[in-house]
């Protein structure tokens, strides 16, 4: 009988802080374990030694803002097997996707000394949007945890369980007390997927949806609660408008503040 | 101490509460009760008398729930907070059992059941009755819970009669509360006024009487005094209940209302956020994974609390049954009040307000079942079409 070859795992960087990888490299303790289950074939943030692919797994970190990012998003996915995006960069577009409501051209003349240097597209987009994805891992920064249980699920060939659940759920089962209803400070738990482990309400500060979109997220009841609290609408389209604005149901909201205009 | 008994009346001076929990504490119990933490009054490790909210009270409604500070030294002036005792017999998170790998084949290994005795300070007769409630989930069926059996059978509860009702309870209409009629090992009802600040004592069980035989010198028996008060007091409560549930019929007449457009009008308020059923003191959902080592070697089966609002909850080969917040608000309320008849023959519903309280823009049932109530359909399905 032979000895099976281990998988091949690529981790890949698009437009994005690095801060996603640096979860895995955050495994520490279980990175061995990993190692050993796994051949580490091609990680740059890691080890410059890099195996050419194909790749079983590969993790994909930051969003697509370059026609150069279109075309190497293309090369990836066509040497995965599997393809994982991980962070709100790649499965949201990122913070930089603030860019979408705004001028691009605008922005690069307001920084850049030379803005004839900078290439790039009017939109920061999820990975998702050139390519198919098999699954994402939320957040900003991805849970170790998660990432953890997705490894894991890769390698016992089983579906991860990452539930698309609302933060409200972790927050009780950890014992907080709800901000909104014992102190009227706006929150986004309702609508955000759970994963981060309730980590703001538990400070008796208010989700700032870092998580992304939960699974059936009720956006119209949302603004509304919001706009009850008393939190004017220039801050409800802000707190929609930070690491997921661009997922569907977050865009959704903080376009239709903006139709209401400010209060 | 011979003389203290089962079904015996005393009088406790606020003055000797100390030496109640020390007595709780000699008997071998773990103290659990209410306690200020973070804005609210919750359940917790009980070690002295100032753990407990000396002087504090909440004033509760739909969506809102504010601490606030009473003119008197009560411990027991509030109503309930966003926990119940659910969380002490049935964790958030619990492992059930581990398996390891061994010689091509492998040991499964239960979990120890078990832990610290622990007495429940304060519980009021709508969570006595969501205790019963749990009790026929848990270990009422032909297989019980070996956790929850276990954990079940080391509580004392120390149950406290209102003193008032809040502004979300409605113990009356399903006939839980406020008065405690069975259940209790202890009941305490604390009486403020007239006279010095002091409780009312009943024992419920020789478990109760071998804690109040500690106390030395013994309890003074109670004088009619007392126990006119205390009657008295649980009247005014039962009649200054923040809301009504009319009952009658109301299985069927949510059986039969099935498509009656209020679901539709709840449901765009609805966030599924689950925050409801996290705090009822009788939902009992919960989901099992399976968390293998990296190795690959060993895997342990974990317990977590989970929800009817969840869209993965009903997740089967690929899709989830109930796709829209209405059959989702509809599943939690039709089987809360209704099929929870047919399946344990009561309400699953004890009126202590919770899941109005909490739900954060207010969903309030009583004025859900209300409005089914003012304009029933006739429409009959057998079940969730949307």
């Amino acid at each position: 009988m032979s000895i099976p070859r281990r998988p091949r795992l690529a981790v890949w960087k698009f437009a994005s802080c690095d801060g996603c990888q640096l979860s895995v490299l955050d495994l520490e303790d279980d990175l061995l374990a990993i190692a050993g289950r796994i051949e580490i074939a091609n990680f740059r943030e890691a080890s410059s030694a890099v195996v050419e692919g194909p790749y079983d797994l590969s993790l994909v970190e930051g969003s697509v803002t370059t026609v150069e990012d279109v075309r190497r998003i293309k090369e990836v996915r066509a040497e995965s097997r599997v393809l994982v995006t991980i962070g709100a960069c790649a499965t949201a577009g990122g913070v930089q996707a603030l860019r979408n409501f705004a001028d691009v051209e605008e922005f690069t003349r307001a920084v850049y000394a030379h803005p004839e240097y900078i290439r790039t597209l009017a939109t920061s987009t999820p990975i998702a949007d050139h390519v198919s994805v098999d699954f994402e891992l939320r957040g900003c920064p991805i849970s170790k945890a998660q990432l953890l249980e997705l490894v894991s699920a890769y390698l016992g060939g089983r579906v991860p369980n990452l539930p698309n659940e609302s933060v409200c759920l972790e927050c009780k089962r950890r014992g907080n007390v709800c901000v909104v209803v014992a102190r009227g400070t706006p929150c986004l738990g309702p609508v955000t997927q759970t994963g981060c482990g309730a980590i703001c309400p538990a400070y008796q500060r208010g989700c700032y949806g870092c998580f992304g979109p939960q699974g059936s997220p009720n956006i119209p009841s949302m603004l509304r609660h919001l706009d009850y609290l008393g939190m004017p609408h220039p801050e409800v389209q802000r707190v929609f408008r930070t690491f997921n604005a661009f997922a569907p149901a977050f865009r959704a909201a903080s376009e239709a503040v903006g139709e209401k205009g400010g209060k | 101490m011979g003389e203290v008994r089962v079904g015996g009346q005393y009088v406790l001076d606020r003055a000797r509460f100390p030496e109640f929990l020390s007595a709780l504490s000699a008997c071998g119990y773990d103290v659990v009760g209410p306690t200020v933490r973070d804005s609210a009054i919750v359940y917790d490790r009980i070690e002295k008398l100032d753990d407990l909210p000396v002087g504090w009270t909440d004033r509760q409604d739909g969506g809102k729930y504010r601490l606030e500070r009473r003119s008197d030294e009560a411990l027991f002036g509030y109503n309930v907070g966003p926990f119940s005792w659910k969380r002490f017999l049935f964790p958030p998170r619990e492992r059930l059992w581990t398996a390891e790998k061994v010689e091509g084949s492998f040991v499964v290994r239960p979990e120890p059941t078990g832990g610290p005795r622990l007495a429940f300070l304060g519980v009021r007769a709508c969570e006595l009755a969501a205790l019963d409630m749990t009790d026929k989930v848990f270990q009422g069926g032909p297989v019980a819970d070996p956790g929850y059996r276990a954990r079940r059978a080391r509580i004392l509860k120390v149950a406290v009669q209102c003193g008032q009702a809040g502004g979300t309870c409605f113990c009356v209409s399903m006939g839980t509360g406020p008065g405690v009629r069975s259940g209790a090992d202890l009941v305490l009802t604390e009486i403020l006024s007239p006279g010095p600040h002091r409780f009312l004592l009943e024992v419920g069980t020789p478990l109760g009487a071998e804690v109040v035989a500690r106390l030395a010198p013994p309890l003074s028996s109670a004088a009619k005094d007392e126990e006119g008060l205390a009657r008295g007091i649980v009247e005014r409560t039962a009649g200054s209940m923040g809301r009504r549930m009319d009952t009658g019929g109301i299985r069927d007449l949510l059986r039969t209302n099935l498509e009656h457009p209020r679901w539709e009008i709840v449901a765009a308020r609805c966030l599924s956020c689950t925050n409801c059923t996290m705090v009822c003191p009788t939902c009992f959902c919960s989901s099992q994974e399976e968390v293998p080592s990296l190795d690959a070697q060993a895997v342990e089966r974990w317990r977590r609390w989970d929800s009817c609002y969840n869209l993965a909850f009903t997740e089967l080969h690929g899709t989830s049954v109930r796709k829209s917040g209405l059959s989702r608000y509809r599943q939690w309320m039709t089987h809360k009040l209704g099929t929870w008849h047919d399946q344990f023959g009561t309400s699953g519903c004890v009126g202590c307000g919770r899941c109005i309280t909490w739900c954060p823009v207010g969903i309030d049932l009583t004025e859900e079942v209300a409005a089914i109530r003012a304009s029933p359909g006739t429409i009959t399905t057998k079940g969730g079409s949307r």
